[in-house]
């Protein structure tokens, strides 16, 4: 085998192999963000307990106002530290719609922790009317749903920068410096101290937005941890078996080469 | 050969009544294989291995989807967060589809550089584009049922391809749609359709498998064996390599499973399908990108699709296009030096796909489709009769007594009997 | 599969190494398909129901939901532990003591369904068939069941099922 053959054919395989990733990746209209260091980034990566809680408060208090999260249930704040009887505790602080009860009608009873976290709006078109038409998505894939993850949403949520001269804002939008086409319909949510924070963290806007970006990862993806915890595993003990059948293989194969 | 050495009682009983120890045990067992393959080879058991994974996590996430409009993505996430390690078995199927495409691609191209599909395996390799076909189907369908965005507008886009047909076209995709968009009962009849075919998928590769056993595998050096001395049993020595191919192979794709999930899908299937709203631009999974750009590189609507399934079409007369009596491009410099050009022309179709249909995009998209058709069309079959070979080896393994009696092959292909 | 060619080999340990390294992971990637059949977590999630007892009035009858199933509770008069204790147990097919099925007397916390096979009998509403004894009666092969919900006649062959709950307040109990 010519050394420059096997150069040339290993070059090739991983332009192969990694074109699919920067396919993908690339975005026509996407605005380049600087990526941040996340404690969840990595194949060792971790969530920290106390930002995602600080982040369940910014998006309790401002988030859920208008957009849903409508995968997450209650009985999921157990994740974030919080024992069954907070948890209970939490929920209970919601109303949402159960019934028919014995006279056919619908009524309101308070959450409990097998409930999922209710909707701010009865439904889509409700949401828009009270949005300027625009409809607030839900946010618990959002992570996963937009190029650049948790990057992208701190880059987007500490981005209402001011207005560059001379840019032109449509009627009911406001300027973004991440967002595509720079124009989006949410006003910016997050302002300067905009929440108190039970642990004592100042809440500046950057905070916030760290804050909240976290717990949407964490929203989007609860089992992370377990995922990465068994990757680890699974990989170590695939190299070992790997490296078994390598010499089992060089040794049956001894008497032929 | 002899038959395997059954000591156990009930083992003798059933094999003498249906020989199936008898019959594995000189398929897989004493079956000989080219002692020369090298691990381009290992790709065929891979692709048998993936097929079975994807098998049994389709079967397992089955128990837990729901194939209709209103549940299909949320039955998705509940399978991602409420069943147990159900964001394991989701992963793996996902990403078990690119691999499968990526084991078979290179599968293919081995093929295509050895001359695999020459005589006496033509049909060998004609029931191999057959399986790429139904894979190609059954991913399609596939990627529809979590009723993200890209599934639904990419189920939109293909289907109403269809329409292109003349006379009866609309018809034919009304008859898809089950309606007069993709929805509900298409989604449907697409699930059980996914189900269905990878059992078909087995059936040809059943098929595949005894074609493979009637004249046994190529070798690198593409020329027949000629005794003992050229093979050895396939069971110690191509089990364990297999193996060690397969462990390999696995930690690969666990790395992507574990620690990049995502990177080979779309963000935009992470969003519930909505009928109003088109995404900025609609992407088929990466697998599907060449034929993609082929598609959109004509500039008719029919004759793009025409040209998109001509693209697999060619390989199906492949054996006939490419009529040189030797197999393997070791010893065809022409032929090898267009086998890489070809191969980066497939993956710059691919990279091509996926960009919009605009500027540069599109006249390279177009260079690279002439060229992939002028590959097959033109130029194999222009080799076929102008190349000069470089001259064969008389045998594989070194013959103790007797030489290899085939003479080197100088001659061009009209000069030269088919074996 | 013995081989003649292999037999010297077989023993060798990288060979038993590989083969068991690959017969654990198989094994270990066996589990995860097995356990994926087990309750989800939000099935699990529903698998305990807590219920406000103060809520039902006197002589009256309320039908919980729980892991799919009614649970009957009943606020019993006094008339009705009375009977339910006075009870001989050589009467009863399935021998059990009032006090021995629930521990507040005027709570009654029941599965409802027919120990014979499966229906929910009837006695929640006012208006229903109590059966003889006054309890609950089964419309489907005519078991009766008393204000104890234990079986007096008819083709079932146990008591109603007492749940396992507790009171995890004064008046809140927690099903399952």
């Amino acid at each position: 085998m010519m050394t420059l053959r096997s150069k040339l054919i290993t070059l090739l395989l991983s332009t192969l192999i990694s074109a699919p990733f920067s396919i993908i990746a690339n975005s026509a209209e996407s605005i380049a963000f600087p990526s941040q260091e996340w404690s969840f980034n990595g194949p060792f990566g971790t969530f920290d307990r106390s930002e995602l809680q600080r982040g369940f408060q910014v998006y309790k208090e401002i988030c859920a106002t208008c957009h849903s999260l409508n995968f997450i249930s209650f009985r999921n704040l157990t994740d974030l530290g919080f024992n069954e009887n907070e948890v209970k505790a939490i929920a209970a602080e919601f109303q949402v719609e159960d019934g028919p009860n014995n006279e056919g009608e619908m009524f309101e009873r308070a959450a409990i922790p097998s409930d999922v976290w209710p909707t701010p709006y009865k439904n889509d078109n409700a949401a828009r009317a009270s949005n300027n038409g625009a409809l607030p998505p839900d946010l618990s894939l959002i992570v996963d749903a937009r190029s650049g993850g948790a990057d992208y949403l701190f880059a987007l949520l500490s981005g209402y920068h001011k207005v560059p001269a001379g840019k032109e804002i449509g009627e009911g939008m406001y300027y973004n410096a991440y967002y595509p086409g720079n124009q989006i319909a949410m006003p910016s949510p997050l302002v300067e101290d905009g929440v108190e924070y039970g642990d004592g963290t100042r809440a500046t806007l950057v905070q916030q937005a760290r804050d909240v970006s976290a717990f949407l990862a964490w929203a989007t993806e609860p089992n992370m941890e377990q995922r990465k915890r068994m990757g680890v595993m699974v990989i170590i003990f695939l190299l070992v078996m790997t490296g078994l059948f390598y010499y089992s293989k060089k040794k049956i194969w001894s008497d032929v080469h | 050969m002899s038959g395997p050495k059954l000591t156990n009682p009930v083992a003798r009983w059933i094999d003498h009544r249906l020989p199936v120890f008898t019959f594995l045990h000189h398929e897989m067992h004493e079956y000989p294989t080219p002692k020369n393959l090298n691990y381009w080879w290992n790709f065929g058991s891979l692709a048998g291995i993936t097929l079975v994974i994807m098998i049994v996590t389709g079967i397992i996430l089955s128990m837990h989807y729901t194939a209709h409009v209103d549940h299909a993505f949320q039955s998705v996430e509940r399978i991602m967060r409420d069943v147990n390690y159900g964001w394991l078995i989701r992963y793996i199927h996902a990403n078990g589809a690119s691999f499968f495409f990526i084991v078979v691609y290179i599968h293919i191209f081995r093929g295509l550089y050895y001359g695999s599909y020459k005589a006496p395996r033509e049909l060998l390799w004609i029931l191999g584009v057959v399986i790429l076909l139904l894979m190609m189907a059954t991913a399609f369908m596939g990627y529809v049922l979590p009723w993200g965005q890209m599934s639904f507008w990419g189920a939109t886009v293909i289907t109403n391809l269809f329409s292109a047909i003349p006379l009866v076209g609309e018809s034919i995709v009304t008859l898809l749609w089950g309606g007069f968009s993709v929805d509900n009962p298409t989604l449907n009849r697409f699930f059980s359709l996914h189900y269905l075919l990878p059992f078909v998928i087995v059936g040809v590769v059943v098929l595949h498998i005894v074609a493979l056993h009637r004249f046994g595998s190529n070798n690198p050096l593409g020329i027949d064996v000629r005794g003992e001395q050229d093979t050895v049993s396939f069971h110690p020595y191509y089990t364990v390599k297999d193996m060690f191919g397969l462990s390999a192979f696995l930690t690969i794709m666990a790395a992507i499973v574990f620690f990049l999930p995502n990177s080979m899908g779309h963000p935009d299937n992470y969003i519930p399908a909505n009928p109003m709203v088109t995404p900025a631009h609609i992407v088929p999974e990466w697998y599907f990108l060449p034929f993609y750009a082929i598609l959109r590189a004509v500039p008719d609507k029919l004759l793009g699709v025409l040209a998109m399934f001509a693209a697999i079409g060619v390989l199906f007369i492949l054996p006939w296009l490419d009529r040189s009596p030797v197999r393997s491009a070791t010893f065809r410099p022409i032929y090898k030096i267009m086998f890489w050009v070809f191969l980066v022309d497939c993956v710059a179709l691919t990279y091509l796909g996926a960009k919009p249909a605009e500027g540069i995009y599109v006249i390279l998209s177009r260079l690279c489709t002439v060229y992939y058709f002028f590959h097959f069309i033109i130029l194999l079959p222009a080799l076929s009769i102008f190349e000069t070979p470089r001259s064969l080896p008389r045998s594989i393994g070194k013959s103790v007594l007797r030489g290899g009696n085939g003479a080197p092959a100088p001659a061009p292909a009209a000069a030269r009997e088919k074996s | 599969m013995a081989d003649i060619k292999d037999e010297s080999t077989r023993r060798d340990f990288i060979h038993v190494a590989s083969v068991s390294a690959a017969a654990l992971g198989a094994a270990c990637v066996a589990w995860p398909l097995i356990d994926q059949m087990n309750p989800a977590a939000d099935t699990l999630a529903l698998s305990t129901t807590e219920f406000d007892v103060s809520g039902v009035q006197e002589g009256m009858s309320v039908t919980v939901v729980w892991r799919g199933k009614p649970v009957f509770v009943r606020h019993r008069t006094r008339a009705e532990i009375e009977e339910a204790s006075a009870v001989e147990l050589s009467e009863l097919p399935d021998p059990q003591t009032d006090a021995d099925r629930t521990p507040r007397p005027e709570i009654l916390v029941l599965l409802g369904v027919c120990t014979h096979l499966g229906c929910v009998p009837l006695g929640q509403k006012a208006t229903d068939p109590k059966g003889e004894w006054g309890g609950w009666f089964c419309p489907c092969h005519g078991s009766h069941y008393d204000t104890s919900g234990r079986i007096r006649k008819g083709p079932a062959p146990t008591n109603l099922v007492i749940p396992p709950y507790k009171y995890i307040s004064d008046d809140v109990i927690k099903i399952g």
